[in-house]
């Protein structure tokens, strides 16, 4: 019995704290940058944003969330009961799983995999399988139409952000997170490997459906693409999906680009042991910095027209990040920086 | 040079970076925002708000049911019938406006001779039902009296114009 | 011990049950949701057999890309399905011996091991531990030298498969407008406007 508890209820337990630690705050997190979303929106068109919900609106999120708990969940008839819920269930669902590899600090991290890099990127590619489902089981040719638009879109991009991923792994030599970063003690990826970067964070702005890629739910056109027939908390889920699924490609930008938990200088209050003190901290700033970016763009740049998304990501996007691979692998390879 | 010029700028995205510059610039500017129900803008005296009947001093309603905002009202909004009162003076016993077919055009206090309807400064008269936005008189010699003040003000500023 | 053993029937229940599900559920985009999880739980598999690589790349090629695809063509096609399987009771013969040819196979292969443990060595490369080098490592060790030849040759069957593709499909259009983005994109102020002052009565 003892051996039991030990060996198996202690382990289950420990975790399960652990999933709660990082999911609660995630949460948060998601719920307020929907907040931050408007009020940065609302900056940049000389707005003032919610300001009436609580101090500054703070507790507009909350307000929102309770209104769409309390609403109806309507399914329209010729819906495919089943999967037309399960697909907010899987978008919410897979945004969250993928926590399960981030590193926070060196050993801070739910399960330290060997192929965790592989792991987000699976994570991420199985995003466009809620939208799919969702246009198809509404039965409604907007949301079928936003689908079908999301799937080509998503695919599209993975494979540039595929190159991308390979040749900070060419950089970095291991497939491990945690790995990841510590290589990165020298210099952050995000300057030698600068263009590199740049189309990575495009790629996730299409990956994620953010403006100016937002073409699956373009509301000009689709009304509201693929979720149209959603409501109240099934319609919430979808929210939380992309707005938990951008936190979770700005920690991933900031893990690959960024080099995660460590300081931006090697300076005194920052090493050593005050070092893990800082971690946590710096890996906010970093994530925030780049979801700040994601913002920026939609308040900066107007949709793509289809075609021209496609072209970006076939003809430009995936030449360009094949070269760069091979320009790197090149370049490892002749000065000998290879990692053993 | 004019190639390599080109080929810099697109692949340098400058256009995007302008862009982002710009909008980063004008996260710092100062908001041009009403804050609405707090704030309000200035209204004109002119303004054609919610419709309201006016008394004069002494209490005597101004409207003497001579139909001509019924009859001008493009939308038939107005309805009104009229009989002698006790003390022979014509008044009328119901005057109805249908503020939900109502256009705003202020005809009818162009046309009232009296200025006893006319449209006062109050836009924010939004009800939970239809029925409510059905006006019977009574409501419409409330509303005069609650807003005789500022429609009275508005009516002075704006008398030497007309 | 006895969680991997739950664990590896769940998963080869669960795949053996959505592989079944794939032929016997009527609604063709169903058959492809069972299939992803039939994926899925082969990907489980993987990772208990400590293949972790494996597990992941059949999650993002299969699932991620191959299987979107075929979502994608089963949701546009608009095939009357149940017409199409009015016929398939006649394949039924060359389906079964299909099948027994595979089950056949299968015996002969796992038969060699249990027979002769000396096949073991003969066939497989010398691997490294699986305790020194992660499975990616020793993946990408054998991939790019015992069977680069293999390997090599499999990614020129899939080029040349893709060009026939491009090939069959494309067709040049002589007869439309075509959109120059780089035209567009270069163009300048200076290139197209310029101010002119004009005076009056005087024009340009």
């Amino acid at each position: 019995m003892a051996d039991f508890w030990q060996g198996y209820a202690l382990p289950v337990v420990i975790t399960v704290a652990e999933i709660v630690a990082i999911i609660v705050p995630l949460l948060v997190a998601i719920a307020y940058l929907t907040y931050a979303e408007r009020k940065v929106l609302a900056w940049a068109q000389l707005r003032k944003g919610p300001n009436v919900v609580g101090p500054f609106g703070l507790l507009q999120p909350i307000a929102d969330g309770a209104k769409l708990l309390f609403k109806e969940t309507v399914i329209p008839s010729g819906a495919n009961r089943v999967v037309f819920l399960a697909a907010p269930i899987l978008t919410f669902s897979l945004s969250l799983m993928a926590w399960a590899v981030i590193p926070f600090d060196k050993g801070v991290v739910l399960a330290n995999i060997n192929v965790g890099i592989l792991y987000l990127f699976a994570i991420s590619s199985l995003g466009v399988y809620g939208i799919v489902m969702a246009g198809w089981s509404s039965n409604s040719k907007y949301a079928f139409l936003g689908a079908l638009r999301s799937a080509a879109q998503m695919v599209s991009y993975e494979v540039s952000m595929g190159f991308v991923i390979v040749t900070v792994l060419l950089c970095a030599g291991s497939l491990n997170l945690t790995a990841i970063v510590e290589a990165q003690r020298t210099i952050w990826y995000a300057i030698p490997l600068l263009p590199m970067f740049v189309v990575f964070f495009i790629s996730v702005l299409a990956e994620t459906n953010r403006s100016p890629f937002d073409l699956p739910e373009g509301e000009s056109e689709l009304v509201a693409g693929f979720f149209v027939e959603y409501s109240a908390m099934s319609f919430a889920l979808f929210y939380l999906g992309e707005y938990g699924s951008m936190i979770l490609m700005s920690a991933m930008t900031s893990i690959l680009f960024l080099g995660g938990w460590l300081a931006p200088f090697n300076l005194e209050p920052f090493t050593g042991l005050a070092a893990h003190l800082w971690a946590g901290f710096w890996f906010a700033l970093k994530v925030a910095l780049v979801l700040f970016c994601f913002l920026w763009v939609r308040a900066t740049v107007p949709r793509f027209r289809y075609d021209q998304l496609m072209r970006l990501g076939w003809k430009v996007f995936l030449p360009f990040s094949l070269f760069w691979l091979v320009l790197t692998a090149g370049v490892l390879v002749t000065t000998g920086w290879l990692p053993k | 040079m004019a190639f390599l010029d080109r080929g810099a700028r697109a692949v340098l995205l400058s256009e995007l970076a302008a862009g982002l510059w710009l909008t980063l610039r004008h996260m710092f500017k100062t908001p041009v925002t009403v804050n609405y129900p707090y704030e309000k803008g200035p209204l004109s005296p002119r303004f054609r708000g919610e419709h309201a009947l006016r008394r004069y001093p002494n209490g005597e309603e101004r409207c003497i049911a001579c139909k001509l905002c019924e009859a001008v009202c493009p939308a038939l909004a107005i309805t009104i019938e009229a009989e002698p009162r006790e003390d022979g003076s014509r008044r009328t016993t119901r005057y109805d406006i249908d503020m939900t077919k109502c256009i705003y055009c202020g005809f009818c206090q162009e046309a009232c001779p009296v200025d006893a309807i006319v449209e006062g400064p109050n836009f924010e008269f939004a009800t939970e039902t239809r029925e409510e936005l059905f006006y019977d008189k009574a409501k419409l010699l409330t509303n005069g009296d609650r807003w005789e003040a500022e429609i009275a003000h508005n009516l002075a500023i704006d008398a030497p114009y007309r | 011990m006895i969680v991997q053993a739950i664990c590896f029937y769940l998963f080869a229940a669960i795949t053996v049950a959505s592989g079944v599900m794939v032929i016997a559920a009527r609604n063709p985009v169903h058959s492809v949701l069972f299939l992803i999880l039939a994926f899925f739980n082969a990907a489980g598999l993987f990772v208990l057999a400590g293949a972790e690589f494996l597990a992941l790349i059949l999650v993002i090629v299969y699932v991620g890309a191959v299987a979107v695809l075929f979502l994608f063509v089963v949701m546009m096609l608009d095939i009357n399905f149940v017409e199409l399987r009015q016929g398939a009771l006649q394949y039924l013969p060359v389906g079964a011996l299909v099948g027994l040819v595979l089950l056949v196979e299968l015996i002969l292969v796992f038969g060699a091991w249990v027979a002769g443990p000396e096949v073991a060595q003969s066939i497989a490369a010398p691997l490294p531990l699986a305790t020194n080098v992660t499975n990616t490592a020793a993946l990408g060790q054998l991939l790019y030298t015992r069977y680069v030849y293999v390997f090599q040759a499999s990614g020129m069957i899939l080029l040349v498969a893709m060009v026939g593709a491009i090939v069959l499909t494309l067709r040049a259009r002589t007869d439309v407008r075509k959109q120059d983005i780089n035209v567009q994109v270069g163009r300048r102020r200076a290139d197209t406007l310029e101010i002119v002052k004009v005076r009056p009565r005087q024009g340009v």
